[in-house]
């Protein structure tokens, strides 16, 4: 029975502090083939980097069910050298630009340290401050001296993974939360089913390792691992937050709609009545918005039934993000159990 | 002394905000005893080291003050868990999103150190035009992660909240972190202190780490007067040339400290100084402050009857920000041209620092 304590913090530390832009997952890809090692009867990469795994289950009528998990997180790309240490910068993902400035990051293979600076508050004016600084007005310093750094580098927050009492602080929650998780499941599989697991590329620009992740692995079944926001902050005028999207603490989120998926009805049953059967916590996420690589599987061939499920995290695509241990633990138990209790009659249920 | 680099990133690792320098203080009184006399405090806290001329008692003395306090947040209230802020000096809430922070939590009697976030809240949750431009630092929140019961047993409002950023060694010689305002300053001065350990000096030296320099100079008035110093040298960070920052009045990195000239400043100790960097061949700018230097020199030259004063000034990119940038190189020559100048210092030196008028009456 799968439980999360200090191996899986520690494996989730190394996954967060791993630096993998979208394009250029490699470092992520490498811990996970090393955890993989064992759990499972194929493993192969593809044309764009997706690690596609099967473990097969035992007995007579097992579901091919596809669990993804994407491990990207967004960045950076150097596009310019301007001589003595400063760098042109695009963001790759959605960063909003507001989370750039006074930085610390890392570029390239080597990890070489720099810095995003700001403009002294001393020399701005008042109308000044009223404005927020602009991309192009950004650079990455890495210092005047040498180093390896140049344009087409990726880089990303130099953040290391911190625990705060029941809570991580970390770059890449989304979605080293996922990764962690889908490696978890690998490592306790349920054995009525054909696992077949997709650590999946270049979700961050629109989904697109798990498109072919999908059609490769022709799934009856598909289910997102991701991390989702958590939005539970005050309102600045005190009025009720409506829009939180999820909250920290409440547990794995199971989506119904969002920006690219209608959750299918019978997927999303199955796992409201595993969390109520067995007193495991969960939330609904709010409908709308957003989207993970459910998109992209469940428009496959001629369409899979698919359905997320996400940690939720405050402060998605900054340099600093926080999610509770309790909801990771809540999710793997919530996963574990509904897939040992998944069985081919749930496809030939009704729908609604 | 300490290895510069050690010493520096130890000194701005601990907290020492305008008014609450103690953390600061200690490290720079640990690495002070050896080089100094006598150690003491004054009644504002700021930490004053003498050594001894060799010269006939009553000594000439010059102060050398670089301010150790630094910038950084307080708690203002406590809403759903979520910390509100408030600012100790001059901070641009433009660069505080996802920073990394630390609050020292004083609410169950033992001070503990809270890892922290400084949180953007998400655009529904803000005024409109705050949903896609600069938040300010009211509608900022620190989140520790932690549930809300446990955050009102723990934390209070007037807590202080320091950024947390580590610090980080850059190519060129270069160190980024947050308090190298003024902290490497006060590394510079360390430095001067080390190199008067093999120089005999005839006046008397009054190595001064003020307090309040960021709130209003306060350290600096009250040990000017205190001591009642014969000059007074003043170490401030300046600004350096970089992205965003390429005015007159930015100076390149690691091309050597600044000489400022302008009212705050004595004509005669600049003309001295920038006589003896140019026989030392220490690189160095001069500096035009037209009006107030915007350091503790602007309090230290009108204490009691007036002071003459210089102000001496390291570059430093991105001031005010957890990622300033200072060349390790520019640390070392201010450290030395002090020294040098303190060194050479002859008994009767103030009798030069003169004003045209005064040399021909």
């Amino acid at each position: 029975m799968p439980s999360i304590s200090t191996p899986q913090i520690k494996l989730l530390e190394r996954l967060c502090n791993a630096v993998a832009v979208t394009g250029d997952e490699g470092e992520v890809r490498r811990i996970v083939l090393e955890e993989l090692k064992g759990l499972t009867d194929e493993v192969r990469l593809d044309a764009l980097g997706n690690i596609l795994a099967v473990r097969r289950g035992t007995g007579d009528k097992r579901l091919r069910v596809m669990l993804s998990a994407h491990m990207d997180e967004v960045g950076f790309m150097l596009v310019a050298d301007e001589g003595a240490g400063l760098f042109r910068f695009e963001t790759i993902g959605g960063i909003d630009v507001r989370q750039l400035p006074g930085k610390a990051v890392l570029v390239g293979r080597e990890h070489v340290p720099g810095v995003i600076g700001a403009r002294p508050i001393h020399l701005t004016t008042a109308d000044e401050r009223k404005q927020k600084i602009p991309l192009d007005a950004l650079r990455i310093d890495v210092g005047p001296g040498t180093s390896t750094v140049k344009p087409g580098d990726r880089g990303t927050f130099a953040t290391r993974f911190q625990r705060s009492g029941p809570a991580v602080i970390s770059k890449a929650l989304d979605n080293r939360l996922g990764v962690a998780t889908l490696i978890e499941l690998l490592k306790h599989p349920p054995a009525g089913v054909d696992l077949l697991a997709a650590f999946t590329v270049q979700e961050e620009i629109g989904m697109r390792g798990a498109k072919v992740a999908a059609y490769a692995l022709n799934p009856e079944i598909g289910i997102a691992l991701d991390s989702t926001p958590a939005n539970d902050l005050p309102a600045w005028d005190g009025r009720e937050n409506a829009t939180y999207n999820t909250k920290l603490g409440l547990g794995p989120a199971i989506y119904t709609a969002d920006g690219g998926t209608m959750s299918d009805p019978r997927l999303i049953r199955w796992l409201t009545g595993t969390g109520d059967a067995l007193h495991i916590s969960y939330q609904l996420r709010q409908p709308g918005g957003g989207g993970t690589d459910a998109a992209s599987i469940h428009r496959t061939r001629s369409g899979v039934p698919s359905v997320t499920v996400s940690m939720p995290h405050r402060y998605t695509h900054s340099a600093r993000s926080i999610a509770r241990l309790d909801d990771w633990k809540n999710g793997l138990a919530l996963l574990t159990e509904a897939l040992a209790r998944l069985s081919p009659e749930l496809l030939a249920s009704e729908r609604a | 002394m300490t290895d510069l680099v050690p010493f520096l990133k130890n000194l701005i690792s601990a907290p020492g905000l305008s008014g609450y320098e103690d953390p600061a203080a200690r490290i720079i009184e640990e690495e002070w005893r050896p080089l100094v006399h006598e150690v003491s405090r004054s009644r504002l806290g700021s930490l004053h080291g003498l050594r001894h001329g060799t010269g006939q008692v009553p000594r000439p003395s010059v102060m050398v003050a670089a301010h150790m306090d630094a910038i950084g947040l307080m708690v203002s209230g406590i809403t759903e868990g979520f910390l509100r802020l408030t600012e100790i000096g001059g901070v641009d809430a433009r660069v505080l999103p996802g920073s990394p922070v630390s609050v020292f939590a004083s609410g169950s009697g033992q001070t503990k150190v809270l890892p922290g976030v400084v949180a953007q809240p998400a655009a529904p949750l803000l005024p409109p035009e705050e949903k896609d431009g600069p938040v300010a630092l009211e509608h900022l929140f620190v989140d520790t992660g932690l549930p809300p019961r446990q955050v009102i047993e723990l934390v209070r409002v007037g807590d202080l909240v320091s950024f947390a950023q580590p610090p980080v060694e850059l190519s060129g010689e270069t160190l980024s972190g947050h308090s190298l305002d003024n902290r490497a300053s006060v590394a510079a001065l360390t430095v001067c202190l080390e190199e008067l350990q093999a120089r005999p000096h005839i006046w008397d030296v009054w190595a001064v780490a003020t307090s309040q320099e960021e709130t209003g100079l306060l350290g600096a008035s009250s040990s000017a007067f205190e001591l009642r110093p014969t000059l007074a040298l003043v170490l401030d960070v300046t600004w350096a040339k970089g992205p965003g920052a390429d005015e007159w009045s930015t100076f390149p990195l690691g091309k050597g400290p600044t000489i400022a000239m302008g009212p705050n400043m004595h004509p005669a100790l600049h003309k001295a100084m920038k006589e003896l960097a140019d026989r030392l061949e220490i690189p160095y700018a001069l500096e035009f402050s037209p009006r107030h230097s915007g350091t503790d020199a602007w309090a230290t030259q009108v204490a009691a009857e007036g002071i003459p004063t210089l102000v001496l000034g390291i570059p430093l990119r991105y001031m005010h920000t957890p990622v300033e940038l200072v060349a390790l190189k520019d640390i070392r020559r201010a450290g030395r041209l002090l020294a040098e100048f303190i060194a050479g210092l002859e008994p009767d030196f103030i009798e030069k620092v003169v004003w045209d008028d005064e040399a021909n009456a």
